[in-house]
């Protein structure tokens, strides 16, 4: 990873200006989880809080160990604890990170209408340019993860960014490197991939014939991988998507967007005032996409 | 070793900022991206060797802090994460390892000392010498009108049970000897550290 | 620990019992993990709960907190009685071939010696037959009735595993699949690694359960050896500096211990500490016990310590108690006997047992010092909190000094871990404010102190004006100086005996603890660090990372007592030829000449195995103690007894029913709670987001986990009526806490006795300071008994109930 001196954008959200591609030879990384290996010790979760500068509000106890409860524009990653009763009875406490799984075709960088908000780099990385975000909430729905968060104080969104700014310069994300029992990983995506395969084969060989790698094909594969005991049951880790797919929506304004390249900065910004004079910048509901649509079918009629 | 590895760091953060996000030319949008991708924050920072403080696996970790120990440069701590040379923590750290920040900046970290007089509904702050005066003044009291020096068989016991002393178990070994000379030279007995909870 | 964490990878078989290694220790936890993948290890964790550590083992079996020997006893006796032991080893390593004296024994409950009115033994028949010369009498055949392991057969034969079962509640088949599993690890080759903690210590049994698993451990040959060993696995991260340096009521720094009354000399002293060989040729190695003394009385007394005053022996406390631990230092507090506490970065209002008798007792105090980075519970008990605190200021005279301090990231020193490594630190920052180090903090009452015994005259004050004191800045010793003055110096030019070169000059600080005199010209502060800081410079400070054969040795990073050694006891990893057990793994082997190896030997380097010297050179017998002669409170071999509050009877001896030797002051007693009233078992135990009462202090952690819960099993959250997240009301008969319900499949209620049991797990963090929200502290409900040889507080197994309620009443 040390050749990632500057990161070279492959993807840019709402625009169609063309990267430029005589650097093309960049490695893709990837973040493996090993479920098998998680101790919950939430490790990950603290060094994320302490490296990003991120400390949502002290919360109550809510009936798990799962704290903050959800992911929140300061909460970039979570544990989620599930208690699950196999078939033989024996109680298994199955712990996943949950945060973005940086998706090589990503939802959220697709439903983005703001220039430049969302971008991915050649490495694989998704990361949010808030300078650019205009706080619309497409990309919480754009996402088959449910993971982008935006604030109701800044209204920019946010998510983890794999620590963009420590890869840059040849160092692993901070949950990475904190994570004490080896649960998480990071390298080239080739490597993680095969360091899977021999997890894989070594949980098999414990019993678990059904573990395997999540590197889910719907979203074209993820930057973030799971190692799961139980791979044909994902939804039982705290409710993985079994097979994530961006929505009909977004594919749809993704078909869009390109025909429409030069009204997109204009559309954007009429999107972003409609949205702001009918519910205010801070959540998306349905009346939210409601007004999108409707945008969405007066751009067509335009253009066409 | 490890200063070369700093080092790398270092060399690698000037040449982002030197090479510069902007000049990828992506017109405005380009500037928008080069300026907000964060900046690597611990380039130029002073970096310190030291052992976690809470559990006995003593993981090895590295400090980081503003200021290059210039004179006119107060050392602040903002960052701290595990050091990779450690044998044991190869560069791990737990969930409480992780946020030793907060620790080190606590809003309740005690600042200077503070006396409550008997039947005082509150703390006031007092000078050092004040407070190790007046200790040192109701020790020596105390010893004075309670040490034991022989015991009713004629031997010689000089042992001091009226004043007790709990040492700290997160204190340095160097701490702990001369608390141990201290206290012992005075005699006491109700003496005890963190081993049993 | 006997060996080092990254050992921990060379087991073939892990055990975590007695401890949640992966909550507690997650860093070291990482060599479990390393283990499982690249050794194929098998992981093992029997506790009351479903842990963090549970999550990742491969075998998990339940048991009712407090029966842990029960367990291990059954254990032994499966061993023995399906042969898994490692035969060779236990016969030359262990005393297992010695013959116990014909007095002892052991009926209903009780050994030979009990005295009903004090509640202790007399311990003169828990021995060796000894033979004409002084030695221990061996049958190495073991068909004397009377040797040891014939002896243990017999003792362990009543924990079948019906009765294991019955008495743990651990169902009969998980028990048997641990016992299995364990087993084999009794081939010469392979090893079982016991990680434990607080789970086995607070207990008042809490030094026999961790005296059982080392029994299970010398049965399987799994001492001394790669991957194995006993692995207590440490708190605080000096909490081991400070046990070698001996801040304890009854202790000096490496582990000699203070005098008491009945030492009136110090001949009479020194006479129950040289201990001489109990077999022939055997190293004895507290045989040196002068020569350490001598050298740390010089160090500390200097001049003032000669042969005509017994090197100042009378300057020393003695005692007339075996200690003045903690529960009673509360129990004289509450009587009024106590007027001053001093807390050097210790808060025992969260900390200590029956959280209502402390607060009382502090109430008492004329003056209470706290030094302490942060704002403490202790250092505020006077004032009211509401219901987690509620007090009458006005009415409490105590006055109190809360004194700022540094914390680990501004100053230098080192730590000693639960490795036994002496880490050395650097200072990053200057401490807040006024904050100052605990060495400033201690010298300025010292310096104080003196002034005022030199001005006034008062009480004997010899030692306080002859102690050693001789820094560059009075006021504020350097660390440095102080490691110097542990390591200690010769003051007589050194000689090789062989040359007559002076191998060290008259000043210079020593290398190792053999260099010790017993006639005044070395002076060591704490001779088992003695080689920390040398000539050669700070040992403590080296970063070596070489690891020879990348077995977990780093034998160059920083430095480990005693004499840089890294795995005790390694002698017991190579066989009676000197060949290692494990020749895969090998420590240190005998080459014909000499012991070689990665690590340095337990052993005299030139010590051939034909000379037959055991590997346990502490010991006088030389040898691994299956019979532990006096050394224990209850008796020579473990025995089950249940805890003070039980719902429970000792199915083995009704009579008997918790530990006869245990220390209760009446008081207490009268605070123990009956089954009818408090029917469940509460333990309490830390989460993997706190450290103690710190954490929740620094931001982070309080958003980790930011407020009070128990944890209910689901079937006594639907008995009860209570709901996930529900506010319960947890009560002793000592006192109630009012927090969250956490209902979980975790805990199941365990079928003892042929009655189910159900357990309330009590997490520890939550109190009335910092930036978690408040809590009432699990100590509220914990019972003031410790064990009988350490006083530990039995915080593990103790008697509650548990009602719904509506939350705290403001």
């Amino acid at each position: 990873m040390s050749d990632l001196q500057a990161q070279d954008f492959i993807r840019i959200s709402a625009t169609t200006l063309t990267p430029p591609t005589a650097r093309n030879h960049e490695q893709e990384v990837a973040k493996l989880i090993d479920v098998s290996r998680c101790i919950g010790c939430k490790a990950c979760q603290s060094a994320c809080m302490e490296w990003n500068n991120l400390r949502p509000e002290v919360g109550h106890f809510e009936g798990s160990y799962d704290n903050p409860m959800d992911l929140e524009p300061s909460v970039w990653t979570l544990m989620r604890f599930a208690e699950w009763e196999n078939e033989k009875g024996d109680l298994e406490w199955l712990i996943r990170k949950d945060g973005c799984m940086h998706c090589e075709d990503p939802g959220c960088l697709k439903a983005c209408p703001a220039p430049g908000a969302i971008v991915q780099y050649a490495n694989g990385i998704v990361d949010f340019i808030s300078e650019n975000c205009i706080g619309c909430g497409y990309c919480e729905k754009g996402c088959p993860f449910n993971i982008p968060r935006v604030s109701k104080v800044d209204h920019k969104s946010y998510k983890c960014t794999l620590c963009s700014d420590r890869v840059t310069v040849g160092l692993e994300p901070a949950c990475v490197k904190a994570c004490p029992t080896g649960a998480i990983m990071f390298g080239s995506k080739a490597d993680m991939t095969e360091w899977a395969g021999e997890r894989v084969d070594e949980l098999k060989s414990r019993g678990f014939e059904n573990a395997g790698l999540y590197d889910p094909p719907g979203v074209g594969g993820t930057h973030v991988m799971y190692v799961l005991q139980h791979a044909d049951k994902p939804a039982i880790y705290a409710g993985l998507p079994e097979d994530p797919h961006i929505s009909e929506f977004v594919g749809f304004w993704k078909g869009l967007i390109k025909p429409v390249a030069l009204a997109g900065m204009a559309f954007t910004a009429a999107a972003a005032f409609l949205h702001w004079i009918t519910v205010g910048p801070n959540t998306v509901d349905a009346e939210d996409d409601h007004h999108a649509e409707e945008l969405i079918r007066s751009a067509k009629e335009k253009s066409a | 070793m490890n200063v070369n590895r700093r080092g790398f760091i270092k060399l690698t953060a000037a040449g982002l900022a030197a090479s510069g996000m902007g000049a990828l030319g992506f017109g405005h949008v380009g500037e928008a991206l080069a300026s907000s991708v964060r900046a690597f924050k611990l380039a130029a920072a002073k970096e310190t060797r030291n052992t976690c403080t809470y559990c006995s696996v003593a993981c090895g970790i590295l400090i980081y802090s503003m200021g290059d120990r210039a004179k006119n440069a107060h050392s602040n701590i903002i960052h701290i994460e595990g050091d990779p040379d450690h044998p044991v923590n190869r560069g791990t750290l737990c969930p409480k390892g992780s946020a030793l920040l907060d620790i080190v900046h606590a809003p309740t970290r005690l600042t200077a000392p503070r006396y409550r007089a008997a039947g005082a509904g509150e703390f006031k702050e007092v000078s050092w010498d004040f407070a190790l005066d007046r200790i040192a003044r109701l020790m020596k009291d105390d010893r004075d009108k309670n040490f034991i020096a022989k015991n009713k068989e004629g031997v010689t016991v000089n042992r001091w049970t009226s004043v007790g002393m709990l040492a700290a178990s997160a204190s340095s070994s160097e701490t702990a000897f001369l608390t141990w000379k201290v206290a012992r030279s005075l005699g006491m007995v109700v003496f005890d550290n963190q081993a049993r909870v | 620990m006997t060996n080092t964490w990254q050992d921990i990878k060379n087991a073939n078989v892990v055990i975590v019992m007695g401890g949640n290694a992966a909550e507690a220790h997650p860093c070291g936890f990482k060599w479990v993990i390393e283990a499982k993948i690249e050794n194929g290890a098998k992981l093992v964790v029997v506790d009351p709960r479903f842990t963090r550590t549970a999550s990742v083992a491969d075998l998990y079996a339940p048991i009712r907190p407090g029966t842990d020997i029960a367990f291990l006893s059954g254990l032994i006796r499966y061993l023995l009685e399906k042969d898994k032991i490692q035969h060779d080893y236990v016969r030359a390593f262990t005393n297992a071939g010695l013959i116990a004296k014909e007095e002892f024994g052991f009926q209903d409950g009780l050994f030979t010696g009990y005295n009903e009115e004090t509640h202790s033994y007399d311990k003169s028949s828990w021995d060796y037959e000894l033979d004409d010369q002084g030695f221990a009498k061996v049958d190495d055949t073991w068909q004397h009735p009377r040797c040891v392991i014939n002896l243990l057969r017999k003792h362990v034969d009543r924990y079948t595993p019906e009765m294991v079962s019955r008495i743990t509640g651990t169902p009969q088949d998980k028990f048997l699949q641990v016992c299995e599993l364990l087993a084999t690890t009794s081939e010469p080759d392979k090893a079982l690694t016991s990680l434990f903690a607080l789970g086995w210590t607070q207990h008042s049994i809490g030094a026999q359960n961790i005296r059982t698993m080392a029994m299970v451990q010398l049965l399987l040959g799994n001492i001394g050896v790669a991957g194995g060993g006993m692995n207590a696995l440490r708190g605080h991260s000096n909490i081991q500096g400070l046990t070698d340096i001996g801040l304890l009521s009854n202790q000096m720094p490496g582990y000699m211990t203070l005098p008491s009354d009945k030492e009136a000399t110090f001949n009479d002293y020194m006479k129950t500490r040289q201990f001489t060989p109990l077999r022939p040729g055997q190293i004895s190695y507290w045989q040196n016990y002068r020569k350490f003394f001598v050298s740390f009385q010089k160090s500390i007394y200097g001049k003032a310590a000669s042969a005509e005053n017994n090197w100042a022996y009378d300057w020393l406390p003695k005692l007339d108690l075996p200690m003045y631990d903690i529960i009673r230092a509360f129990e004289m507090m509450n009587k009024g006997e106590i007027n001053g506490y001093i807390c050097q970065g210790f808060n025992p209002l969260q900390a200590f047992p029956d959280r209502g008798k402390i607060r009382r007792g502090l109430r008492k105090l004329k003056f209470l010092v706290t030094m302490d980075p942060l704002d403490t519970e202790t250092s505020r008990f006077w004032e009211d909190f509401g219901p987690q605190n509620p007090s009458d200021a006005a009415a409490i005279q105590t006055e109190v000094f809360q004194l700022p301090t540094n914390c680990f990231a501004e100053e230098n020193g080192s730590l000693v871990n639960s490795a036994r490594w002496l880490q050395w630190h650097w200072k990053a920052a200057e401490p807040p404010g006024q904050a100052r180090s605990d060495i400033w903090i201690m010298a300025g009452i010292f310096r104080r102190l003196k002034e005022l015994y030199q001005k006034e005259g008062g009480a004997f004050s010899d030692a306080l004006m002859n102690l050693s004191w001789n820094y560059a800045d009075p006021a504020s010793p350097d660390p440095e100086e102080l490691a110097k003055e542990m390591n200690g110096r010769t003051l007589a030019d050194i000689t090789d005996p062989t040359t007559g070169a002076a191998t060290l000059k008259a000043g210079q600080l020593l290398d190792s603890f053999a260099q010790l005199k017993d006639d005044g010209t070395t002076v060591s502060g704490c001779w088992i660090f003695t080689g920390c800081f040398t000539e050669k410079g700070n040992q403590m400070a080296r970063r070596e990372t070489t690891d020879p054969r990348d077995q977990g040795i780093a034998p160059g990073w920083a430095w480990a007592w005693p004499a840089n050694r890294r795995i005790l006891y390694n002698r017991a990893s190579a066989d009676l030829a000197g060949k290692a057990w494990n020749p895969k793994k090998p420590i240190i082997e005998w080459n014909g000449e000499r012991w070689v190896g990665i690590d340095v030997p337990d052993m005299p380097p030139t010590a051939a195995p034909s000379a037959g010297v055991g590997p346990f050179i502490m010991n006088a017998e030389g040898l691994g103690r299956l019979f532990a002669r006096a050394t224990m409170a209850e008796g020579p071999f473990p025995e089950h007894y249940e805890p003070l509050e039980s719902p429970a009877e000792n199915v083995l001896h009704p009579k008997v029913r918790s530990n006869p030797a245990a220390r209760v002051f009446a008081d207490d007693r009268e605070s123990f709670g009956a089954a009818s009233d408090f029917p469940y078992v509460a333990t309490t135990y830390r989460l993997t987001e706190h450290f103690h009462y710190w954490t929740k202090h620094a931001l982070i952690n309080a958003i980790l986990q930011p407020e009070e819960f128990v944890e209910i099993g689901e079937e006594l959250a639907k008995e009860k009526g209570i709901a996930q997240a529900d506010w319960v009301k947890v009560s002793s008969k000592r006192g109630d806490v009012v927090c969250k319900a956490y209902v979980t499949k975790r805990i199941k209620p365990l079928m003892v006795d042929g009655k189910p049991t159900h357990v309330i797990g009590c997490p520890i963090h939550w109190g009335f300071t910092g930036q978690a929200r408040k809590g009432y502290g699990a100590n509220t409900l914990t019972p003031s008994v410790g064990d009988a040889n350490t006083q530990t507080p039995e915080f593990k197994a103790f008697l509650v109930n548990v009602a719904k309620s509506n939350g705290p009443e403001v």
